[in-house]
């Protein structure tokens, strides 16, 4: 009797995991497997769970595993996207002091290769006598993406909700799409990105964008992850000078954190814009000017010119 | 025609076992496409970091040498087809030498271009999620056509010297005379045989023109299709395929002469055949010269501000001297010596050709990189490195090995096949003698 309602549990138990399993996993390989054959005695310590037809149900705490580490989202879901939000950063270019905070929190969260970087922050001059200024660029989410028009293999993706994302598992490596994108936002991994061992062996998330791998094309991924959560992306969390402000075109509002804006309110007021609206990219990403500057621009990182189309 | 005379051509024309001279050859060529392949291994263990693209110039010598790869073999169908149906003749002995031309070099296109790929493993990818909407799947499938309709084009008109080869057991070894038997056996030179083949390769011929723009248009559009300055163009087409037969042209004038005096086919390839080939080649880099300065003035005379770095780069700045090279040696030069009667003789074609050549793959090479090294928001936040694009010598190794490997399928051909139609060299001769 004892042994019969043991095994019911423990079927239970994996039925309910399966279920776990179903939502959680791209099934690269089954984490529930067992490690060895051994059986597993129970403990005696009850834990009440939901099973998967709702009922509260009662399981030995030692027929229970910890879940390892697995993508939050399927890549197939991941890549339809979430369903009503427009996704839409907006740039503040008069709050930008180039700390590069952004960058040194997007690079670590992403585990990107030493040395490269999705997120720049250029010193601009568009002509001889206008003012320089500090330009944070991210993948500009373009809606008319010229990437994605290039890739022959469907690596690279438009969601609904208007993020641009990669499949690194997918990607064949041919850089099409970075002589494509006209803002240099695509970076490659020319070699092994020297992603930490324990992340490196977890199952590519085209939602967050890791473990980067050798011989595919990488780029900011506006975080969807993050956004999943409530959450918003690492660098606008990251800027202490609230440069960055991210949120849903849909609900008309965008928040770096401490102030929350009316988007449509933003770009009017302080006539935000576009970079290379003349391409036709329809980009994502809007830029307020650099007027009535919180820090004056000074560039101590060597002379270096930039230029603007 | 007499006995004697069919037999002296076929003697002539029949493939010969190489010489000194042929197993020097093909030992340097063997050992630079050795070279390449170790150079290829190191580049699939620790990745493209072996080669000096990055993020900013992310298609260097692989792109380029694809790209010259794919103009060269444009002559296949400008000889064999172009010429052919317009009944030009004079041609016939040139069309095997052009097709096999064709034939390698569009075989190491593909190669090197998944050479240039960051997951060769991962190829199969085309042809599983490969999205048709993608200028690199228009360049697949025309491509894979462009092969397949050259080969033939090599093949059909090859049927009847195999019987020829056939006949002469004695002259070959074992295993040649197999292949020939495998390859021709059933071709028994009968009316319905030569009927069809005639057909066939009417057929070919006429379809092989438009898949022979399509291969070097799409391959243009790979670039014209981006934004950047120098490659956003609507002349680009018509540019590219332009400076391929130019390219190819001049290909087939270096083949012409070294066959000739390496086999001794004086009889064969004759003063009228480099004479004819020197106009064509002044005509092409005319052509090619006319669509350089739209290509270059138009936009220099406006100067648009994205335009205007990559442009002076070139007129002026750091890839002037190459620039101005390629300009001279692709074009100028070679239309100054092949101009005049004297310089259409074997020799200085050779030599004009030769030059064709060379200027054209660093015409590809400035088609390529000084573009990538001008984007449109300055090169910043990258290591030093980034901004600079010279090719490691992987990427000389593997460039080399590719432009190897090529003369050496070209060179074994001519040592298995009759590099000139032994066939129809008798019976278009028969035709003259009865006129």
């Amino acid at each position: 009797m004892e042994t019969k309602d043991n095994s019911r549990r423990e079927f239970i138990a994996a039925g309910l995991l399966a279920g776990l399993a179903l939502a959680g996993c791209s099934a690269k390989k089954n984490p529930f497997e067992p490690d060895t054959l051994e059986e597993v005695k129970p403990s005696g310590e009850m834990v009440k769970l939901l099973s998967v037809d709702g009922k509260v149900i009662e399981v030995d705490k030692a027929f229970l595993k910890p879940v390892p580490e697995l993508p939050a989202i399927p890549n197939d879901i991941a890549r339809k996207g979430i369903a009503g939000k427009k996704f839409v950063m907006v740039i503040d270019l008069s709050r930008c002091k180039s700390l590069k905070k952004c960058q040194a929190a997007c690079n670590h969260m992403h585990h990107i290769h030493p040395g490269q970087n999705w997120i720049k922050v250029y010193p601009m001059q568009d002509a001889e006598h206008t003012a320089p200024y500090w330009e944070p660029t991210t993948c500009m989410h373009c809606d008319e993406p010229p990437c994605v028009k290039v890739c022959p293999v469907d690596a690279t993706f438009k969601r609904q909700d208007g993020i641009v994302l990669i499949d690194s598992d997918r990607c064949i490596g041919c850089r099409f799409c970075m002589a494509a994108c006209p803002y240099s936002s695509r970076v490659f991994n020319w070699e092994d990105p020297g992603v930490p061992e324990d992340i490196a062996k977890q199952p590519y998330s085209c939602e967050t964008s890791v473990p980067q791998k050798k011989g595919t094309v990488g780029k900011c991924d506006f975080c969807p992850d993050m956004a999943r959560k409530g959450e918003l992306p690492h660098c606008v969390s990251a800027c202490p000078n609230g440069v960055f402000a991210f949120g849903d075109m849909n609900e008309d509002t965008v928040t770096n954190g401490s102030e929350t804006f009316r988007f449509s309110d933003l770009i009017r007021d302080k006539a935000g814009y576009r970079l290379m609206e003349d391409l036709g990219t329809k980009p994502s990403v809007y830029y307020l000017p650099p007027v009535n500057r919180n820090f004056p621009f000074e560039n101590n990182e060597g002379k270096e010119e930039g230029k603007h189309s | 025609m007499k006995d004697s005379a069919i037999q002296k051509i076929t003697e002539d024309l029949l493939p010969q076992k190489f010489g000194k001279q042929g197993k020097i050859w093909v030992a340097f060529l063997s050992v630079l496409c050795i070279i390449g392949f170790i150079a290829y291994c190191r580049q699939l263990s620790k990745g493209l970091v072996v080669t000096g693209m990055r993020d900013y110039v992310s298609w260097g010598i692989y792109i380029s040498n694809f790209v010259f790869f794919v103009a060269i073999s444009l002559v296949g169908s400008l000889i064999t087809a172009v010429l052919r149906l317009t009944n030009a003749e004079w041609s016939t002995p040139l069309t095997r030498i052009a097709e096999i031309i064709a034939v390698s070099a569009i075989t190491f296109a593909s190669l090197i271009i998944i050479v240039d790929m960051g997951r060769p493993d991962r190829f199969y990818n085309l042809f599983i999620h490969g999205r048709l909407q993608s200028p690199i799947i228009w360049d697949v499938i025309v491509i894979t056509t462009y092969f397949f309709i050259s080969l033939l084009l090599l093949y059909f008109p090859l049927l009847p010297d195999l019987q020829i080869l056939l006949r002469f057991k004695e002259r070959t070894n074992k295993r040649l005379y197999w292949l020939y038997g495998f390859l021709g056996s059933f071709w028994k030179d009968t009316p319905q045989q030569i009927k069809i083949s005639r057909r066939a390769v009417n057929i070919l011929s006429i379809t092989i023109i438009p898949v022979a723009f399509s291969i070097h248009t799409v391959t243009s559009w790979l670039f014209a299709t981006t934004y950047r300055p120098g490659w956003d163009s609507t002349n680009f087409g018509a540019y590219f395929i332009s400076g391929a037969f130019l390219v190819g042209a001049g290909a087939v004038i270096v083949a012409m002469y070294v066959f000739r005096s390496h086999y001794n086919l004086e009889r064969y390839i004759t003063y009228s055949h480099f004479d004819k080939m020197g106009k064509i080649l002044v005509m092409l880099a005319l052509l090619y010269l006319y669509f350089n300065v739209n290509e270059f003035l138009v936009p220099a005379f406006k100067m648009k501000k994205s335009e205007e770095d990559h442009l002076m780069g070139l007129f002026t700045g750091e890839f002037a001297p190459v620039f101005w090279f390629a300009i001279c040696t692709a074009m100028i030069i070679p239309i100054l010596i092949l101009v005049n009667r004297k310089g259409r003789r074997p020799l200085p074609a050779f030599i004009a050709g030769l030059l064709v050549v060379v200027g054209s793959w660093f015409k590809r090479y400035l088609i390529v990189t000084p573009t990538l090294l001008h984007p449109f928001l300055p090169m910043h936040d990258v290591p030093e490195s980034y901004k600079h694009y010279f090719p490691t010598w992987e990427e000389w190794a593997i460039a080399i090995g590719s432009l190897a490997g090529a003369m050496l399928i070209i060179t074994i051909f001519a040592r298995i096949f009759p590099i000139i139609p032994i066939h129809e060299t008798i019976t278009e001769t028969e035709q003259h003698e009865k006129e």
